[in-house]
């Protein structure tokens, strides 16, 4: 039995539901038990870092602290999401290169009755347990359906490989953990050198046109080498390849539809399990199509809104595009 | 400025070396930054992907540190830009933290208010209010207030990205709280004063 503690973030049961969907429905036959961490709170993701420092390791550290009192036969945190992890381990990390900083956030966390030996646990994301803990063997006698004839461009984010404290992963830049994993289940891997490149982050909401060249770079690349489809393993690059490539055609006037999945889901197809099952369905740009490639039929949804039957109806402001962009955002 | 020796003056040296903003900026970031190690060799600039909107690539930047540039380096929208991607700190053969640093730069600019846009800097804010409200993330809510303010424009053409994210249950009308808000407030009044004191 592989059991860890297990932090979900905040985007797990919200913009990422479906990627807790489809990790749940791979637990059972890969004998892996996750344990919640009870009550744990936000990460503050890259945002509290850029305010100030020891309340922003606090709130990092509370999950730390929550999570070492909760200890039972496993010192692992598993993260599914990047930035999550990425936040968990570097205050493990930083909490011991700088003791001064160790020491005010311990003496942070016990107003409220808590602290947190920096070491304690282990932090790791979820791909590299499935990988590295479980391994490609296991996962491949899994495969009930291989995925042979999807084409995808394996996508491993920035926050992942990089920057490795621990040095779990193959390589910062070109890591081949994910490529390994989707050939295991069958896929037709694409060599995509960015496959570490950033997707924007929050930059999609904060400064647009740095966010849409990034993501076009990332779309384009991918539907150059034939790729079906995308796959991450981070909910803030799904979120931002998936929802925000309609707004990014629009700036650049392209037609680009090029679907992002999340590793698990593509798993759960490769053992068998339904669409449904999987959150299959909630991208918004579909991968119906796309699985079509390897017979998996995805009911089709009803499309939000009914379509406006005159062409004209309220007066609404020019659309956002490469042309009038930067008009708004200069105080 | 401190007195001029007669031997610098010589030189042609006109200011005296004055490292306090690089010591500050190292004592506010949260490892070990290294930042006086930079040999500006220029691999960050050249390894990042956004540099091309930055004002100053991260090797300038970093040279206006040393330089004791205050308002410019504060002013500049390089941190802001910076997606924190990594892939400067992975290359960098000084291993100089300069993600870590922007977190830091972001930081003091907010507190001087010395940035130029205010978008960046509210939505950070307006992210961590809710956390600190709830305990978790809130989508909606951070979606909702932060475009209505800085995108109005972007408002119409981000309607059927946002209606596909509602319909599909993709983010939920109501944030989540966590049980023991009582705790998290009292730490992080805690760490706030432990941040002021520093």
């Amino acid at each position: 039995m592989n059991k860890y503690l297990y932090y979900p973030g905040c985007s797990m049961d919200s913009s990422a539901k479906a990627y807790q969907e489809s990790l749940d429905a791979v637990l059972e036959p890969l004998d892996l038990h996750l344990e919640e961490i009870d009550d744990w709170n936000c990460c503050g993701a890259t945002e509290f870092l850029g305010i100030n420092l020891i309340p922003a390791y606090s709130l990092i550290a509370r999950n730390l602290a929550l999570a070492a009192n909760q200890m039972n036969g496993t010192r692992t945190v598993v993260a599914p999401c990047s930035a999550c992890y990425l936040n968990l381990a570097k205050a493990d990390h930083y909490m011991q290169e700088r003791p001064a900083l160790g020491e005010k956030v311990n003496e942070a966390l016990a107003a409220g009755g808590l602290q947190y030996k920096p070491g304690t646990l282990d932090v790791r994301h979820l791909i590299d347990v499935l990988v590295y803990d479980i391994g490609l063997e296991t996962i491949r006698s899994k495969v009930t359906q291989p995925l042979t004839g999807l084409r995808v461009a394996p996508y491993m984010g920035c926050m992942l490989p990089r920057p490795d404290y621990q040095n779990r992963w193959s390589d910062h830049e070109h890591p081949t953990e994910l490529d390994d994993l989707l050939r295991a289940l069958g896929a037709e891997v694409i060599d995509y050198p960015l496959t570490t490149s950033c997707c924007g982050g929050h930059m999609a909401q904060i400064g647009p046109e740095t966010a849409f060249e990034l993501l076009r770079r990332l779309v384009a690349d991918a539907d150059e080498r034939g790729a079906h489809m995308m796959v991450t393993v981070c909910p803030m690059c799904q979120m931002n390849v998936d929802a925000y490539q309609g707004e990014m055609n629009h700036f650049f006037g392209t037609r680009y539809h090029m679907p992002v999945l999340f590793f698990t889901q593509l798993m759960g197809l490769a053992f068998g399990k339904k669409p449904a099952e999987l959150g299959i369905g909630t991208e918004l740009v579909s991968a119906r199509d796309a699985l079509t490639n390897i017979g998996v039929e995805v009911p089709v949804a009803e499309e939000p809104g009914a379509k406006r039957k005159k062409a004209e109806g309220l007066p609404m402001p020019p659309r956002w595009t490469k042309h009038t962009a930067g008009k708004e955002t200069v105080k | 400025m401190p007195h001029m020796t007669d031997e610098r003056v010589r030189a042609g040296i006109t200011h005296e070396e004055d490292l306090s903003l690089l010591n500050e900026v190292s004592m506010k970031t949260a490892g070990v930054s290294r930042l006086e190690m930079c040999i500006q060799c220029g691999t960050c600039g050249g390894s990042c992907p956004a540099a091309i909107d930055m004002d100053h690539t991260p090797r300038m930047l970093f040279a206006m540190l040393r330089a004791g540039m205050r308002q410019e380096v504060l002013r500049s929208n390089t941190p802001w830009i910076c997606v924190s991607c990594y892939h400067c700190v992975v290359r960098c053969p000084q291993q100089v933290h300069i993600a870590d640093v922007m977190y830091t730069l972001k930081g003091m600019a907010s507190k001087a208010k010395l940035y130029r846009s205010s978008t960046a800097p509210d939505f950070s804010k307006t992210f961590v209010d809710m956390v600190k409200r709830f305990g978790r993330g809130y989508e909606l809510g951070l979606v909702a207030l932060h475009y209505l303010k800085h995108f109005p424009l972007r408002l119409p053409g981000m309607m059927p990205m946002g209606l596909g994210m509602v319909t599909k249950g993709r983010m939920p009308f109501v944030p989540h709280k966590i049980k023991h808000m009582d705790q998290l407030r009292k730490i992080m009044k805690r760490a706030k004063e432990l941040e002021l004191n520093s």
